[in-house]
């Protein structure tokens, strides 16, 4: 094994200048419960590690003054979870990251890791996208914001440009009768990963859904945003036929593959399953009489 | 012995090892260093099946840092011809095994072992050795294997006298098996299959050798036996038994599958060649792609009763995956399979079939849980068709003192009958159950094992005691022996220490296996601690210059009995102790045997499951096992042996499996995709203990530790036909299997 530089800078700038000097042998270290992994099994060999837990922005939780919140790219799942408010808003993004490993991985793991990570199964993906996060990434071109669905490119492949780094989340604010969710499919309880995964976010008004978006992960080479089953929850009071058709929606848009971890058949139906299931403790959590 | 009067065995003493292994203290197989230690690393094959034409390792030398490289010229050869057997292993295939001959027989087939003076190193050494392959068709699963035409892995195996994959079989007969069927009036005949799942010991192979100038051998490794591992180290690289000496280290799990050595003799001979200690750890990748699993199979079952319930015929057919060697635990399947019955007229078969994949190794009750799968599952349906309750059914036909089993033992005094008796009057059987949620039960039997053990029991100066035995500890060996001695002398048990010896310190110990451990060990530890307190006696007598007939130890002391009762003040064992060099020197006894009468284990389980019938998951949610355990000596370690068991039961019934590309690689090998469960998939897995004593041992011991396996995916699979009303007949029942068995049927019939 050839050496490794070690960085942890206390600005971004400083940061994203180390990241460019590098020119792509460079790797940002969040938890490193992925990036650690991926060195230890060869698949990757950083010459520079930047490390950005010491970076405020990025390891803060911001609640701005219109009632959205501001979460830096590399806050912990447990740190998350400590925070009095955002579970209460968003419980839906807040279990997609809590359920991510094991206590000991949420002592480390990042929302940004995550998404950065690239892979179609991360488990904080949907539930981001179905939440209509924003994310802000700097580079040396300076900053520039984009909706969450439009990082991931591939299996391991994220629209960052060189040098460019995730800095944090931003979801907006919520209006009365608001509630999210997440669930996963995975042959075990815990420390697995997600053959399906679904997140919902919906909006009541006097029992109609008036607002809803879906995130389906580990079905295709990226996290699907499924406008179309979006659209079959938005104006019904989530009676069975919407979110039958909202579940269809789900399946139709699965392009899965067949591999170890699940058939394509599995997979098409269970993420209709699960998009029913999520659908329902999304409305319950808005209030649904 | 006596229950009642017993103050410590029975007790849940601390454990021996406890505070070094929950202060991280406790050394591994990884954790030995020495000065001047160098890293070894295996090359393994890329190809499932391959002839190897040349391998030539001269870059590999020629790098800095590379300090010796071996190929299969370097390992001991046991020629084709002539089996020259080592416990359950025959040193053809071992030495094959270790490292390829003639052909690599499986991806990840060891080729070539390099070591260098840093890991790096190593491994890039490993990538410079060329090897000239002539790739071969290949085969892995069992069916194919013994289709006509398949590829064959061994040009020596016949089978019916043609070139075959199937490289032995094995029959088990009793009564008359056509009379027997023509009697019943319900015939069930299913076939079944299972996967090879792993043992998943946490700890990965690992050892660390050195050969010095002199040739003596020093092995620090984990294995389930210090003595097997010097004498496959012997065999196999013509070092003589004396000049080595292999130190267990402590064990991070085996459960059979360390009764065998991969790494130890690559790391002698490159310690031997290089002159320096030779490290080598398996990383988790190898250990999933080229140590044993457990075997896959193929079974048929049938099995005939009456309409009253009796059962008067039965026949199972095997065929278990051996890997790339003969030597499938057929013996455990078509042995164990019926032996909970007292069936009249019984064939059991079994066939040894070899493929494309690694060799299979020991795990828990080796072979037994295929056995039971298959037949428990049709005893259910033979109950189903009844309308017998399956306990009622399974009580009704249970083996009994005097019972003759088709694989051939009377049986002496069992406690089978209690098991199923306690499962039936437990409240679990009773308790009310839900939509798709399911009950099932099964029993299972395990021979047990006694053989040959060593101990060595020495009073110290201070009056205390050193138990020495010769078996690594994996199921709380060294707990019960201290409960043992500290209950024989009469005295605290944190005054007996127990360690396990090395192959110079200690005498001849067979390995950690079969069940056997405490059974024998209690037997030489008793032996010697009566020759102790013989001794001890004698010694206080002389002090008191009577007859040692006339001295009786109670209570950790020596009392002066008959006309001289109360003549003289009683000694404790540190008094006598302390007088030791005037009365005769030190005090102590050493007893070698090979032990008999390790009476075989029953258990009985009841599992309660829930399907979600929309994802397919089947969840456990209460499970009970019941089981003779002959003596409870520490039972807080025999619960958790029958809870472990029951836990990678339920892994082996719902998710384990390995899973191969096109390529005939393992496309799983590692935690993430190799499913064991984890906590949070288990109940409370409940154990209750039955102690009918076995007769023929001093503390009625019977084994414990590889019973509790055997009958768990039978009461998953019963259960979970009992929730559907639809019964899956290969293993695992994973979600989309099970989601793709689900019909609207089926659900509504279930409903
Ligand atoms: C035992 C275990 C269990 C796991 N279970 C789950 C699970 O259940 N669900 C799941 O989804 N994942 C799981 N994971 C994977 C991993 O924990 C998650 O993906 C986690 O969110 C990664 O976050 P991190 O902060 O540790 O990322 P890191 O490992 O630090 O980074 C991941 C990747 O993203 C890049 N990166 C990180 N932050 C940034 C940034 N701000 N800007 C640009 N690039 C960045 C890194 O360079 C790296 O390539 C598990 C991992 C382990 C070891």
């Amino acid at each position: 094994m050839t050496d490794i530089q070690y960085l942890a800078p206390h600005t971004l700038d400083e940061a994203v200048g180390a990241f460019a000097a590098a020119a792509g042998t460079a790797r940002i270290l969040a938890g490193g419960t992925d990036l650690l992994v991926q060195m230890r099994a060869g698949m990757v060999r950083p010459g520079l590690i930047v490390d950005i837990k010491k970076i405020a922005e990025m390891t803060s939780i911001e609640e701005t003054a219109d009632g959205g919140f501001v979460v830096g790219a590399a806050v912990s799942g447990a740190v998350l979870a400590e925070h009095p408010r955002f579970g209460k808003v968003w419980p839906g993004v807040l279990e997609s990251i809590n359920l991510i490993g094991s206590t000991q991985v949420q002592g480390r793991a990042s929302a940004g890791g995550n998404l950065c990570n690239g892979s179609p199964a991360g488990d904080s993906v949907p539930a981001m996208m179905a939440a209509d996060a924003i994310v802000t990434v700097q580079g040396p071109n300076g900053r520039r914001q984009m909706p969450v669905e439009a990082v991931p490119a591939g299996p391991g492949r994220i629209n960052l440009a060189p040098a460019e780094i995730l800095v944090s989340f931003t979801l907006p604010p919520r209006p009365p009768g608001s509630s999210d969710a997440y669930l996963r499919m995975i042959p075990r309880t815990e420390m697995d990963i997600a053959v399906v995964g679904c997140g919902v976010s919906l909006t009541l008004t006097n029992g109609v859904c008036t607002a809803a978006r879906v995130g389906l992960g580990a079905v295709a080479p990226t996290v699907l945003l499924v406008e179309a089953a979006a659209k079959a929850l938005i104006g019904s009071k989530l009676d069975t036929a919407a979110v039958d058709a909202a579940a269809a929606a789900c399946s139709a848009a699965c392009r899965p593959i067949d591999d170890k971890r699940g058939t394509i058949v599995y997979r098409t139906k269970v993420a209709g399953v699960l998009l029913k299931r999520t659908v329902g403790i999304a409305a319950d959590r808005a209030g649904r009489a | 012995m006596n229950e009642t009067s017993n103050k410590w065995i029975g007790q849940n003493t601390i454990r021996p090892d406890g505070a070094d292994k929950v202060t991280g203290r406790a050394a591994y197989g990884a954790d030995t260093t020495m000065p001047g230690m160098i890293w070894g690393s295996v090359l393994r094959s890329p190809h499932p099946h391959a002839r190897i034409r040349s391998i030539d390792t001269s870059k590999a030398e020629a790098l800095p840092g590379v300090k010796a490289v071996i190929t299969a010229k370097d390992i001991v050869e046991f020629p084709l011809d002539k089996s020259v057997v080592l416990g359950i292993q025959d040193m053809r295939w071992m030495c094959r095994n270790v490292m390829a001959r003639e052909k690599a027989l499986f991806h990840g087939h060891p080729v070539a072992a390099v070591a260098a003076t840093t890991e790096a190193i190593a491994a890039e050494a490993c990538k410079l050795i060329d090897v000239d392959y002539e790739v071969l068709p290949w085969v892995i699963e069992i069916e194919d294997a013994i289709k006509p035409g398949a590829p064959l892995l061994h040009d020596f195996i016949q089978f019916e006298g043609k070139p075959s994959n199937i490289a032995g079989t094995l029959e088990h007969k009793l009564g008359d098996i056509d009379a027997g069927f023509a009697q019943a009036d319900v015939v069930i005949e299913r076939s079944f299959t299972t996967r090879p799942v792993h043992q998943g010991y946490i700890e990965t192979h690992a050892c660390l050798v050195s050969v010095s100038a002199d040739g003596k051998t020093t092995i620090w490794s984990s294995s389930q036996g210090q003595f097997m591992v010097r004498a496959m180290t012997s065999l196999l690289t013509g070092l003589p038994q004396s000049s080595i000496r292999a130190i267990p280290a402590e064990i991070g799990g085996g459960f059979g599958g360390k009764t065998i050595v991969y790494l130890e003799p690559l790391a002698t001979v490159l310690s031997k060649k290089s002159g320096r200690p030779v490290k080598m750890v398996m990383s988790r990748e190898e250990v999933m792609r080229a140590t044993g699993p457990t075997s896959g199979s193929m079974s048929t079952v049938k099995i005939g009763a009456t309409k009253d319930g009796k059962i008067v015929a039965a026949q199972g057919t095997y065929y278990l995956q051996a890997g790339a060697f003969p030597g499938s635990p057929i013996r455990g399947a078509a042995g164990c399979a019926f032996a909970p019955y007292d069936i009249p007229n019984v064939i059991s078969r079994g066939f040894d079939v070899v493929s494309n994949r690694s060799k299979v190794a020991a795990y828990r009750a080796p072979g037994a849980p295929i056995g039971a799968y298959a037949v428990e599952c049709v005893l259910d349906e033979i109950a189903e068709a009844l309308k017998i309750d399956p306990l009622d059914l399974r009580i009704q036909n249970a083996a009994r003192e005097g019972t003759k089993a088709a694989h051939g033992p009377v049986y002496p005094r069992i406690g089978l009958l209690e098991t199923m008796e306690a499962a039936r009057a437990h409240p679990h059987y009773k308790a009310p159950l839900g939509k798709f949620q399911g009950r099932g039960v099964a029993s299972g039997f395990w021979f047990n094992a006694g053989g040959e053990s060593s101990a060595q029991v020495n009073i110290t100066e201070d009056g205390n005691v050193v138990v020495t035995t010769g078996h690594p500890d994996i199921g709380g060996s060294r707990a019960a022996i201290a409960n043992i001695a500290a209950e024989l002398l009469g005295i605290d048990y944190r005054r007996v220490s127990v360690l396990i010896g090395d192959t110079a310190t200690v005498g001849y110990s067979n390995l950690t296996g079969g069940s056997r451990v405490l059974f024998a060990s209690a037997i030489v530890v008793t032996e010697s601690a009566e020759q102790v307190i013989g001794q001890l006696k004698a010694r206080a007598a002389k002090v008191w210059g009577i007859s040692a007939d006339a001295v009786v130890w109670e209570n950790g002391e020596a009392r002066p009995s008959g006309d001289h009762t109360g003549n003289f003040p009683t000694m404790t064992l540190a008094e006598i102790a302390a007088k030791a060099s005037e009365t005769g020197g030190p005090i102590g006894a050493g007893v070698q045997l090979n032990t008999t009468g390790a009476e075989g284990g029953f258990s009985t389980h009841i599992c309660d499951v829930e399907v979600d019938v929309e994802l397919g998951i089947v969840s456990v949610l209460r499970y009970t096992s019941f089981q003779d355990v002959g003596r409870a000596v520490h039972p807080a370690y025999v619960e958790g042996q029958i809870q472990g068991g029951a836990a990678q039961g339920i892994g082996w019934a719902l998710n384990e499996e390995y899973i191969y590309n096109k390529d005939g690689k393992v496309d799983n090998p590692g935690f993430l995709d190799y499913r064991m469960p984890v906590c949070s998939d288990l109940p409370m897995l409940d154990a209750v203990m039955i102690e009918i004593p076995n007769p023929k041992h001093p503390q009625g011991v019977r084994g414990v530790g590889e019973v509790p396996l055997v009958p768990v995916m039978a009461a998953v699979a019963n259960a979970v036909h009992s929730a559907l009303g639809k019964r899956f007949y290969s293993l695992p029942m994973s979600p989309p299997k099970v989601l793709e068995g689900l019909d609207e049927g089926t659900l509504q019939a279930a409903e």
